[in-house]
């Protein structure tokens, strides 16, 4: 009847005993075998029920012993890359919270502390410490599944992925605290979308993604000085860039464009080859840069692709027409240190440097990263009157 | 794993139905039931009436205060349930993704606290 037999003969045993304490207060039912044949296998079902939901919860147990295990320690960076690929797919569930996505995974996988999450996101480090709390709960309880979706399931799972993977990218491009690079986010990021290229071959915004990372990295050396200090682009030894890293992920670019289905992560892609290809900053290719925002601010809008697009067309067509780009975008991105350090870059390119300091002085009053302060205290000097 | 689904939609809607368009609804459950019966996940479902029909009882300071109507006035009521046991919450999303809750109905899905021989949740 049910198959496991200690199982069974418990139930039997349980019926009798149910069948000692019921038949005597209501009488003998007409059916006496029946009866205890159908208690026992109710008490078997509810029995095996149990121990299923036990086992269950087990799992899941399991499932939060490998984030903890994985988000424990900054340094480990190693484990089974199927491990950290199941991993990713449950950090990134869509029942989570998109902020406990991102932070979920920059703890697990990326390895960044709680207070380093905080910081990326502006919020209190007990806030984001109960935020990780809470979703690993969901987790435990609500049993997110701990595996790579089914094919079935991938195309709707694939971009909150790409954009968890992203962000680390970025924090890692860009750090919030500590040198200007923290190559070994950069590293894990690339690592991460190199395996889901290999689960997903045929989907050209990974391998966008996967690019765009490549020639954004290859910059990674030129980028600072011996002392740390951040770089332009412009400014930057070409020669030390990663040239084979460059060809890597403009071959990547190409095969991904080949498929004819655009999408941001290959048009940043794009952009970003269209700066690895120029053997020096004045045969960078601007308009074509500006082109390819355009249609990024149409298929992806937002300030800080505007606020790009500007610079760009203040490089193909002068700084006065980036600079009057800049003012619908002032509400937006008041807080955000680069809107006035581009600014003021362009003030300092149009000689006006009254204006050039007031914007590198609030620059510095919201720039994080030492690195950079670096740089922009040394811009705000040169463009204050000695 | 257990969940409920907890099955919302504006009961308002639906009242000047045709016998025609009724009985192809009754269908579409009946089939969505049976669904969860083939996929080994259905433990329990019904159907409630509408919140016209609810009463919510509070007792304070001892005494039992009787209202007429649901606990909360929403946009969206609570119109039925189905209690199921499946591996994940892929599956369970999976599964009342199937539901036929028409255009603007939604499915909250619970998982359900389950408790070990000494009433410790079981976790």
């Amino acid at each position: 009847m049910l198959g496991d037999f200690d199982i069974a003969e418990d139930a039997v045993q349980e019926a009798f005993a149910q069948a000692m304490r019921v038949w005597p207060e209501r009488g003998i039912p007409d059916n006496p075998g029946a009866w205890i044949t159908t208690t026992a296998r109710n008490r078997a079902i509810d029995r095996l029920r149990r121990e299923r939901t036990l086992r269950e919860k087990t799992a899941q147990l399991g499932v939060v012993e490998a984030l903890e295990s994985l988000g424990g320690d900054e340094t480990d960076v190693s484990g089974i890359p199927d491990d950290r690929l199941r991993l990713i797919f449950t950090c990134c569930h869509p029942a989570l919270r998109m902020d406990a996505r991102v932070a979920l995974t920059l703890k697990t996988l990326g390895g960044l502390t709680t207070g380093e999450i905080a910081r990326a996101f502006l919020v209190p480090e007990p806030t984001m410490a109960q935020r990780l709390v809470r979703a690993k709960h969901k987790i435990r309880q609500a049993a997110i599944p701990y595996r790579v979706p089914p094919a079935e399931l991938l195309p709707e799972r694939l971009p909150g992925v790409l954009a968890v993977l992203y962000l680390v990218f970025n924090e890692g491009y860009a750090a919030t605290t500590g040198p200007l690079v923290r190559t070994d986010l950069c590293d894990e990021a690339i690592r991460l979308a190199r395996l889901v290229v290999t689960l997903m071959p045929d989907e050209p915004e990974i391998r966008g993604l996967l690019a765009l990372m490549l020639l954004q990295h290859s910059r990674r050396d030129a980028r600072t000085d011996p002392l740390g200090t951040m770089i332009l682009l412009e400014d930057q030894d070409r020669a030390r860039w990663d040239h084979a890293m460059i060809d890597e992920g403009l071959a990547i670019l190409d095969g991904a464009l080949a498929a004819r289905r655009p999408g941001p992560y290959q048009l940043q892609g794009a952009i970003a080859a269209l700066h690895a290809r120029a053997p020096r900053p004045e045969d960078t290719d601007w308009p074509q840069i500006a082109a390819l925002y355009d249609r990024l601010v149409d298929t992806s809008p937002s300030p800080v692709v505007e606020l790009n697009r500007a610079v760009a067309i203040a490089m193909a067509d002068g700084p006065e027409r980036g600079l009057a780009l800049f003012a619908p975008l002032e509400d937006e991105l008041d807080e955000y240190h680069l809107f006035h350090a581009a600014r003021a870059d362009l003030f300092r390119r149009l000689g006006r440097n009254d204006e050039a300091a007031a914007a590198y002085r609030r620059a510095l009053e919201l720039v994080t990263n030492p690195r950079q302060r670096a740089f922009l205290q040394r811009r705000l000097a040169e463009a204050e009157p000695a | 794993m257990q969940y409920i689904f907890l099955i919302y939609g504006d009961e308002s809607e639906g009242g000047s139905s045709s016998p025609d368009e009724m009985a192809k609804s009754m269908q579409e459950w009946g089939d969505y039931t049976q669904y969860l019966k083939d996929k080994g996940y259905h433990l329990a479902g019904e159907a409630l009436h509408p919140t016209h029909d609810a009463t919510t009882v509070r007792v304070r300071d001892g005494k039992t205060i009787t209202t007429d109507g649901p606990f909360a006035e929403t946009k969206e009521q609570l119109g039925g349930f189905y209690l199921v046991d499946c591996p994940s919450l892929d599956e369970a999303i999976e599964a009342s993704a199937k539901m036929p809750v028409g255009p603007d109905g939604s499915v909250e899905i619970r998982p359900i606290m389950l408790f070990d021989e000494e009433g410790q949740p079981s976790s």
